[in-house]
């Protein structure tokens, strides 16, 4: 019995993390977020060299094979320091197309794998489709638009329709118009897709893989927002052991540091539950679809919660630009309304389990 | 991650769950701290390991090696079977583990066997009324007068008072000495002349605590555990066996399939509690977080047995998640119930067990260390920040 990370997580955790660190400041964020052009490429393929993005792709397509719980782990990295590179797109991508005739979908796992192509999430149609929004489909043949497209740079797109059909629709194909949408969160892209009469290949009409690779994408979200909410709690902490009032550091009032202890009482637990949500994917069948709801609901409250209170405890500068915790603030938000919001997950949860 | 259990494990499991099956009609239901019945269940469970596991067998435990998943296993079927686990109490969850570590072997020898056996049973006498979470500014002194302690003063919220036979108690012995260090350790005869026990009914009708008042009482001076002034010391190495006894994630996920039971069946104007949304969204944000709690006690487990995980901070937070949780989860049922969430003791409509616990985990939020010292603890123990400065012993405050 044993319910921990291993040696080899914690060094692919190690790795990650250190580059990350010395590679994405706030400098990069506040570029990232005021200028949609700007690329963050050379952070994108050190991270490639690193061999993240190879995680989850088969060894027969070039990858490394390894589980979600290890995606989740990178993940909660790129949360921690508001990475402004995708990663969860290419990775539920890989999941829908690992499922799929390797004929079809070699070549992009391969890409993925090498950090050359970038897969974006058109499947809003699938999990809450909006008035106006949909994806209609005459065979291989798309046309309609979807909304808030996921990781919107990309070479190329998985959509998916409203009764679960997967398809990959190459981001240049002819009726293709792609228009950026301003978000809250500017770390990551999302954009507008309008498809007229456009031909995508025809990945899996199974909506068991496509469930599949929206389990994932919510528990790498989970994690996103983990890793944020935790670097959130870090900064709380330190700054309240170094910002003095009253001649005291504000740190040794109960009012602040009983705020701290909340945080951290609320978000450990997070940390365990992500564990088992991201081991249930690949090897507890039977839990998967209830942890996958609840480990996004559950830790994107916790965390919207983080977000809040650690910019309190900054005071006025938590506010401001100059210190830039919005930025986590922010990348929080996006992952909490992603893939599902708290309320539409339990609903959901309610549903899988056969409460209603 | 594994979480299977290996095959001798698996076996260990069928045989406390055969026992279990095989032994069913010999569980005292409901049967009283002192009955004979519970004594000789109690004695069963022993001789099999059930109870007093890793105790040595010549203190009168079973003397198996520790072992926690096994320890476990019984936990969870003991659990699962809604079997009588045994004697409780403070005597055997505290103080038996605080003399095997810290008593003489005369102590042992005395007093260990008849906690295990039932024969005796203890009360804690640690809370006054001007020492609750400030517990190291105690006051009920004990002078020595000869061969004995002098023990005069008052303690409070004492659990099981009106029936223990001994008392394992906090007294100060040096009134001079900085405060934790004056504290001494005394363990005493209940029937001493000198002891009035009062019952202090709470706010859900029983008394589950007492007031005790102790006038001139005497004690042989050897009944002492560590030396005079060390009783703090030996305090707090029991104070680490409560703290992560409440809250239980098992017990609390007993009470959410009991909720998703109502809620399945209980009805409002002819639609089931759990087809209104914003019941069901209640009862699924109550599940997510007793789902990370669970899931935080397996990394406990898991750190326990192989050492390779820095728990800290996730041990220092389960009374505080756990009661405050077991809290909510109880008021949520009350809610969704309406008039019948009123239902309290007999009731003809339905068994008011929530409203007992909605009220009894409050007293456990405050008792066992309150939320506000457990923030305490973990910002200062876990996150490394300041205490709250100290004003000087008899400064205006």
């Amino acid at each position: 019995m044993k319910f921990g990370l291993s040696e080899e997580q914690r060094m692919l955790v190690d790795s990650v993390n250190g580059y990350l660190q010395g590679a994405v400041d706030i400098d990069r964020l506040r570029a990232a977020s005021t200028n949609r052009d700007e690329s963050s490429d050379d952070v994108r393929r050190a991270l490639a060299e690193l061999g993240v993005f190879a995680l989850l792709v088969p060894e027969a397509h070039g990858g490394v094979g390894l589980g979600s719980l290890d995606a989740a782990l990178i993940a909660e990295q790129l949360g921690g320091v508001c990475a402004p590179v995708p990663f969860i797109g290419s990775a539920v991508a890989t999941r829908v197309l690992a499922s799929s005739d390797p004929e079809l979908a070699g070549d992009v796992l391969a890409g993925i794998a090498d950090g050359s192509r970038t897969v974006g999430l058109a499947i809003d149609s699938y999990i809450g489709g909006r008035r106006d929004a949909g994806i209609i489909a005459a065979g291989e043949v798309l046309s309609g638009k979807s909304l808030f497209v996921f990781d919107f740079d990309a070479d190329s797109y998985l959509v998916a329709t409203a009764d679960g059909a997967t398809y990959l629709l190459s981001a240049d194909a002819p009726g293709v118009t792609r228009e950026p949408l301003t978000t809250i969160d500017g770390t990551r892209r999302f954009g507008e897709l309008r498809l007229e009469n456009a031909e995508a290949t025809l990945i899996t009409s199974d909506e068991a893989a496509l469930d599949a690779g929206v389990r994932l994408g919510r528990v790498l979200l989970a994690a996103d927002a983990l890793g944020a909410a935790q670097h959130m709690l870090n900064e709380a902490v330190a700054y309240a052991k170094e910002r003095k009032q009253f001649n005291r550091v504000i740190g040794s009032f109960q009012a602040v540091k009983h705020m701290c202890a909340e945080m951290a009482a609320e978000l450990e637990p997070c940390r365990s539950m992500l564990w088992y949500a991201g081991h249930a994917l690949d090897a507890l069948p039977q839990e998967a679809p209830v942890l996958a709801c609840q480990s996004k609901s559950h830790i994107t409250e916790v965390a919207s919660f983080v977000a809040k209170t650690a910019t309190e405890v900054h005071g006025g500068m938590g506010f401001t630009d100059l210190l830039g915790l919005h930025y986590w603030f922010k990348r929080i938000g996006s992952a909490r309304q992603m893939l599902g919001s708290p309320e539409q997950l339990r609903d959901e949860a309610a549903s899988v389990q056969g409460l209603i | 991650m594994d979480l299977n259990y290996s095959p001798s494990y698996e076996q260990f499991r069928q045989e406390v769950s055969s026992f279990l099956k095989a032994s069913a009609d010999k569980q005292p239901k409901g049967a009283g701290l002192k009955s004979q019945a519970l004594k000789n269940w109690q004695k069963t469970l022993i001789e099999h390991g059930y109870a007093a596991r890793t105790i040595p067998k010549k203190y009168g435990g079973f003397g198996a090696e520790p072992d926690i998943l096994k320890s476990r296993i019984i936990a969870e079927e003991f659990a699962k079977a809604q079997a009588n686990p045994g004697m409780g109490g403070q005597g055997i969850s505290m103080l038996v583990p605080t003399l095997l570590e810290v008593g003489t072997e005369e102590q042992k020898q005395q007093f260990i066997a008849p906690t295990l056996h039932g024969e005796m049973l203890w009360c804690q006498g640690y809370s006054e009324p001007g020492a609750g979470s400030d517990l190291a500014s105690l006051r009920t002194s004990a002078v020595l007068d000869g061969d004995e302690w002098v023990v005069n003063g008052q303690k409070i919220w004492t659990s099981t008072a009106q029936i223990a036979d001994w008392i394992f108690c906090l007294v100060r012995t040096d009134p001079k000495a900085p405060k934790h260090q004056g504290i001494s350790f005394l363990l005493f005869d209940m029937k001493s002349p000198g002891i009035e026990i009062r019952p202090l009914v709470d706010m859900t009708g029983d008394a589950n605590f007492n007031e005790v008042f102790f006038t001139d009482v005497r004690v042989p001076k050897g009944q002492i555990v560590g030396a005079p002034g060390e009783g703090w010391r030996v305090a707090n190495s029991i104070l680490k066996f409560e703290r992560g006894s409440l809250g239980d994630p098992n017990a609390t996920l007993h009470r959410l399939a009991a909720l998703f039971d109502i809620m399945k069946h209980e009805t409002i104007g002819g639609e089931r509690l759990m087809d209104k949304a914003a019941f069901r969204d209640r009862a699924m944000r109550i599940q997510g977080r007793v789902m990370a709690l669970q899931h935080n006690e397996l990394r406990l487990l898991s750190a326990k047995i192989n050492g390779d995980d820095d728990v800290r901070l996730a041990a220092m937070l389960a009374k505080l998640q756990g009661t405050e949780l077991r809290h909510d989860l109880e008021g949520l049922a009350i809610d969704v119930l309406g008039e019948l969430g009123l239902a309290y003791g007999d009731n003809p409509y339905l068994n008011g067990t929530w409203q007992y616990y909605y009220m009894y985990f409050l007293g456990l939020i405050i008792g066992g260390g309150t939320s506000q010292i457990q923030k305490n603890i973990i910002s200062e123990r876990a996150l490394g920040m300041p205490k709250e400065p100290k004003f000087a012993e008899g400064a205006a405050t």
